[in-house]
C-alpha cells in the first residue's frame, strides 16, 4: 500500500536550499544509528510534506515541507550529516541544481 | 508570477457552496502517507485516554465495539486542497470516551501507531464534533485510510483527524505534533484557511 | 520540446533543449513542473534518458510512461507538443548514477519505465566504448510494452555488447521458455556467472513495490547492500 520513493527524489526540494548536492551525503539515524546516504532514505510525499526515514528502523531521519513562507527543514532525527570530500563529483557534470528553462 | 504551462489546467474544476476557500471537490479519496501503513490486527488494538502519562481508561477492541456509536455523514477538507462531501462513517462519539474525565488540560495531544501525533484544543474534541471511526462507508475503515481506527474532527483540516489512533493524551500545553512542526497551523480551520504558521 | 517519439503505444520519448545546459550524469534526473494559469502548479520527477551530449544548447530526452488518470505524465505524453516550453530542474541526484571509471561490472533491474535511467547508463557505456561488463533484466507486461527495444537489441547484438533479457508479466512470446509472471528469486539468481563473485553493482528501478520486490530477491541472493541502489518511482 505504501508508495514510498528513495531520497534521491529529494534532491530538486533541497536544491533549493543546499548549494552542495546533499542527496549523496551521510546521514545518521538519531533512533538507532544507523549511517546512509541520504539517497537510501525512505521517502514518502511529497504532501503535506517530505519525509525521509531511516531504511534500518522506519524512524524519521529528515522532514522537509514547502509552504508560502518558505521550505521547513528538520534534520532532528539525524545526529550528523557528512559531506565527504570523495563524493561523486561528476566529470563535466553540474554537481549543483539549477533551474534551466527549456526553450523552443 | 511564474511560466503558465500552455495547455495544462488544473484539476480543480468543481466548486460547490459547502467548499472552504482554495478547496476543490474530488470523487476520489486520496491516500497521503507520511511513512509506512502501520499493521495493527484488531486483537492487538487498544485506544486510551491519558492524562499526564497517567492511564485513565483503555478499552481493547471488542471493548470498544460494545460502546454505544454513532452513524456520522460530514464533508471532510484536506490541506493539500481536495473535498468530499457526504463522507459516512460509524464511530463513537469523543464525549462518550471522555465523559465523567476531571482534567485540567485544555489541549490534547493525539497520538497514533507509527508515531504520528497532532494537537487539538480540548473543547473542540467535545460537543458532537470529534468522534473514533472504524467504518467507512459501510466498511471497515482499510489501513490506507486509518483502519482499524482513527480520529475523524471534520470541523479542522482532516491531518488533525489524525489515523490509526491510539490515545488522546489530554495535557496543559498545547505542544505542536507532527506536522504543526513543520510549518503547518496549530488549529487548522478550512474556513479560515488556516494551512500554514501564520494564516 | 524540439522533438517526440513514440516508444510504445502508451511511452513517449520528448526531447529538450535547454540553455545553458553543464551535462549530466547516466541515472540523473530533472524536475517538471507544470503551472496552469490559475496558478496551481504540479511537479514531477523524470530520468535522463540518454548521456549529455554536451554544447551549451543541451538536447535532453526524457521518456515518459503514460499512467491512466496520471496528471502530469498523460498531459506530457497527450497534450505537450512540439515547441512548448517546459519549466524544468536538475540535473538532479548524485547517488543514483554509475561512475564510468569504476571497473566493477554492471546489473540493471528495470521494471516499466524504470529502464529510463539505465538505458542512459547503457547508453553512455556504448558511446564511451567502456568494456565494463553490463546485464540487463527489464520485467514488461507484454512484448508490446519493452521500449527502446530495437535498440537492445543491436546494442545487444555486438560483441562485447550488454546481455539484455526481457521478463514478462502478463504475455510472453511463444519462444520465451519462462512462464510469464512476477519477478520471481531465480529470475536473477540464475547461476551464471552474473550472480555473487562478481560482485556487481545492481541498479533497480522502476515502481516503488517492483523495486522492493526484486532488491529482496537480490539480497536473498547475497548481494550485498551497498552494492544496491534503488531508484522507485512511486506506484505500487
Ligand atoms: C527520481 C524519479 C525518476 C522518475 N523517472 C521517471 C521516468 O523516467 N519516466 C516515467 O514515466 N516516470 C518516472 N518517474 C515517475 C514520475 O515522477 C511520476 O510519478 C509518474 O509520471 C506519475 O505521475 P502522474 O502525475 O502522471 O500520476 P499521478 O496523477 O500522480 O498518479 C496517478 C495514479 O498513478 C499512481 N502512480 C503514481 N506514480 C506511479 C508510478 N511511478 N507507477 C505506477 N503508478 C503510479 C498513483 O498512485 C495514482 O493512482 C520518476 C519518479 C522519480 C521519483
Ligand atoms: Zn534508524
Amino acid at each position: 500500500m505504501t508508495e514510498h520513493r528513495d531520497g534521491n527524489s529529494l534532491a530538486g526540494a533541497l536544491a533549493d536550499i543546499f548549494a552542495a548536492e546533499i542527496t549523496s551525503a551521510q546521514v545518521q539515524c538519531r533512533a538507532c544509528g544507523l549511517a546512509t546516504t541520504l539517497a537510501q532514505l525512505l521517502v514518502y510525499g511529497p504532501e503535506p510534506g517530505y519525509v525521509g526515514r531511516c531504511p534500518g528502523c522506519a524512524e524519521h531521519v529528515l522532514r522537509v515541507a514547502k509552504t508560502p513562507a518558505g521550505t521547513w527543514l528538520d534534520l532532528g532525527g539525524s545526529t550528523s550529516l557528512l559531506f565527504s570530500t570523495m563524493a561523486p563529483s561528476p566529470t563535466g557534470a553540474a554537481s549543483s541544481a539549477r533551474t534551466g528553462r527549456v526553450s523552443s | 508570477m511564474v511560466n503558465v504551462t500552455r495547455g495544462f489546467r488544473s484539476r480543480r474544476f468543481a466548486t460547490d457552496d459547502r467548499l472552504p476557500p482554495g478547496q476543490y471537490l474530488t470523487d476520489g479519496f486520496p491516500v497521503l502517507s507520511a511513512g509506512p501503513t502501520p499493521a495493527v490486527p484488531q486483537d492487538e488494538w487498544s485506544f486510551m485516554v491519558r492524562n499526564g502519562g497517567q492511564v485513565l481508561r483503555s478499552w481493547a477492541w471488542d471493548e470498544f465495539m460494545a460502546l454505544d456509536a454513532q452513524d456520522i455523514t460530514v464533508d471532510i477538507h484536506c490541506v493539500t486542497r481536495w473535498s468530499r462531501l457526504d463522507t459516512t462513517w460509524r464511530g463513537v462519539a469523543v464525549d462518550d470516551l471522555l465523559a465523567d474525565v476531571d482534567t485540567a488540560a485544555e489541549y490534547v495531544l493525539a497520538r497514533s501507531y507509527g508515531g504520528y501525533t497532532t494537537n487539538l484544543p480540548l473543547e473542540d474534541l467535545l460537543d458532537g464534533k470529534a468522534w473514533i471511526a472504524y467504518e467507512h462507508d459501510g466498511e471497515d475503515l482499510p489501513p490506507e485510510h486509518g483502519g482499524p481506527a482513527r480520529l475523524l474532527i471534520p470541523h479542522l483540516y482532516l491531518w488533525k483527524s489524525a489515523k490509526w489512533i491510539k490515545s488522546l493524551d489530554l495535557v496543559e500545553d498545547d505542544d505542536p505534533g507532527f506536522w504543526e512542526t513543520l510549518g503547518y497551523h496549530d488549529y487548522g480551520d478550512p474556513w479560515r484557511e488556516q494551512r500554514y504558521q501564520g494564516d | 520540446m524540439t522533438a517526440r517519439r513514440a516508444e510504445t503505444a502508451t511511452a513517449s520519448t520528448l526531447c529538450l533543449r535547454v540553455e545553458d545546459w553543464n551535462g549530466h550524469l547516466p541515472g540523473q534526473h530533472v524536475d517538471v513542473r507544470l503551472t496552469a494559469p490559475d496558478g496551481y502548479q504540479a511537479a514531477r520527477s523524470y530520468s535522463l534518458a540518454a548521456p549529455a551530449a554536451g554544447g551549451v544548447d543541451g538536447v535532453l530526452e526524457i521518456t515518459v510512461q503514460r499512467l491512466p488518470d496520471g496528471e502530469v505524465s498523460a498531459f506530457l505524453t497527450d497534450d505537450l507538443v512540439v515547441g512548448d516550453r517546459l519549466e524544468l530542474r536538475g540535473p538532479l541526484g548524485n547517488w543514483f548514477v554509475w561512475q564510468q571509471d569504476d571497473p566493477a561490472p554492471v546489473l540493471l533491474v528495470a521494471g516499466g519505465a524504470g529502464l529510463v535511467p539505465l538505458m542512459s547508463m547503457i547508453r553512455a557505456r556504448d558511446r564511451a566504448h567502456i568494456p565494463t561488463p553490463f546485464r540487463l533484466i527489464h520485467s514488461v507486461r507484454t512484448p508490446d510494452d519493452r521500449i527502446y527495444a530495437d535498440e537492445l537489441e543491436r546494442l545487444a547484438a555486438q560483441p562485447g555488447g550488454p546481455s539484455v533479457t526481457w521478463l514478462y508479466t502478463r504475455t510472453a512470446p511463444q519462444t520465451d521458455k519462462r512462464r510469464p509472471g512476477r519477478l520471481r528469486p531465480n529470475d536473477l539468481n540464475d547461476g551464471s556467472n552474473w550472480t555473487l563473485d562478481a560482485a556487481p553493482t545492481c541498479f533497480v528501478c522502476g515502481p516503488t513495490g517492483f523495486v522492493e520486490e526484486a532488491s529482496n530477491h537480490l539480497l536473498a541472493a547475497g548481494h550485498h547492500a551497498n552494492r544496491i541502489r534503488t531508484e522507485r518511482f512511486g506506484g505500487r
